[in-house]
């Protein structure tokens, strides 16, 4: 089922230790990918809506995911996308 | 003297949070997270566990809770409030403290007697205590990383914000081996070891003593009862 969505996508600092990602790419390492360099392990959460999200809306999905589904001090929102 | 006691679901320490209040000589007031009424507390304790099962953040969904925007103004006037652990994570998570905790270093959840140095007097939650003193106090988390950008980290340093420091060991990797932070009215303490858990002989940490017989913790709360009182 098509729903109207926006999706938040939210990823760890770049310049920050993600010990998720970390042990992840430990394990990848030990099922024998070794070409496998890192992981970051970040979040995808879909916001639902009844009918196709308006601009007002993708605008205020941008204030919600900077303001409660990030921490700004230690994420990243790096994209805010309508799927319709 | 009464000082609140917030649970939110999944609140673990609440009743130890309020044995220690009670076993240091003040009254502990039950506050629940759908109330935004404090019922005349003169101060607030933010206990550890699981709010809200740690969904999105730790602290995160707490941090939105009605009884939450009434702590943020009144700490704001100068309410004291200790965090413990996840109440640590819930005054991050609302501002009232600055920086973020993330998961352990090494992916564990950790559970041990914790040393710290105590960095700061100078706040509600540490007066009784004195300068560069060492203390042990149990320490059981997964998230416990404290972490801030550089700017922060020297406002911190500079200002004089960081209250306890991991002694010995860093368990979890925290920045500067961040254990403990205050604001800079020194009303609002949070630290990720556990305070309440060593109040009473017996029960708390083993010491040099005897097995158990540490009370480190209990000087928290005895210092907020005599900032209240020569308030």
């Amino acid at each position: 089922m098509n729903v109207p969505k926006i999706i938040v996508e939210v990823m760890p600092k770049a310049d920050l230790l993600d010990p998720q990602g970390k042990a992840v790419a430990n394990s990848i390492h030990r099922k024998g990918h070794p070409e496998v360099a890192a992981v970051r392990i970040g979040k995808r959460i879909e916001l639902h809506y009844d009918n196709a999200p308006t601009d007002a809306d993708l605008e205020n999905a941008k204030q919600i995911a900077a303001d409660f589904l990030s921490n700004g001090v230690i994420e990243d929102v790096v994209a805010v996308t309508v799927e319709a | 003297m009464k000082i609140g006691v917030v649970t939110f679901p999944g609140t673990l320490d609440d009743r130890d949070a309020a044995r220690a209040v009670r076993i240091a000589g003040a009254t502990p007031v039950a506050l629940w997270h759908a109330d935004t009424n404090l019922h005349d507390v003169d101060a607030v304790v933010l206990p550890g566990g699981f709010s809200y099962g740690d969904y999105l953040r730790c602290g995160a969904i707490a941090a939105q809770a009605p009884v939450m925007q009434t702590i943020i103004e009144k700490a704001n006037q100068g309410l004291p409030v200790l965090g413990i652990c996840n109440g640590f994570q819930v005054l991050v998570e609302s501002h009232l403290l600055p920086g973020g905790l993330i998961r352990n270093e090494n992916q564990h959840f950790i559970c041990r007697d914790q040393k710290l140095k105590v960095e700061n007097t100078s706040t509600a939650w540490t007066n009784q205590f004195t300068q560069d003193e060492i203390i042990t106090i149990p320490l059981k988390n997964g998230e416990g990383g404290y972490i801030a950008d550089a700017e922060t980290l020297k406002r911190l340093e500079g200002e004089g914000l960081i209250t306890f420091r991991y002694e010995e060991v860093n368990p979890n990797g925290s920045m500067n081996n961040i254990a403990g932070l205050r604001n800079e009215r020194g009303n609002v303490v949070g630290l990720m070891p556990h305070p309440e858990h060593a109040v009473e002989a017996g029960f708390g940490p083993d010491t040099p003593a005897a097995m158990r017989s540490g009370v480190d913790g209990l000087k928290f709360f005895t210092s907020v009862i005599h900032s209240l009182v020569n308030a």
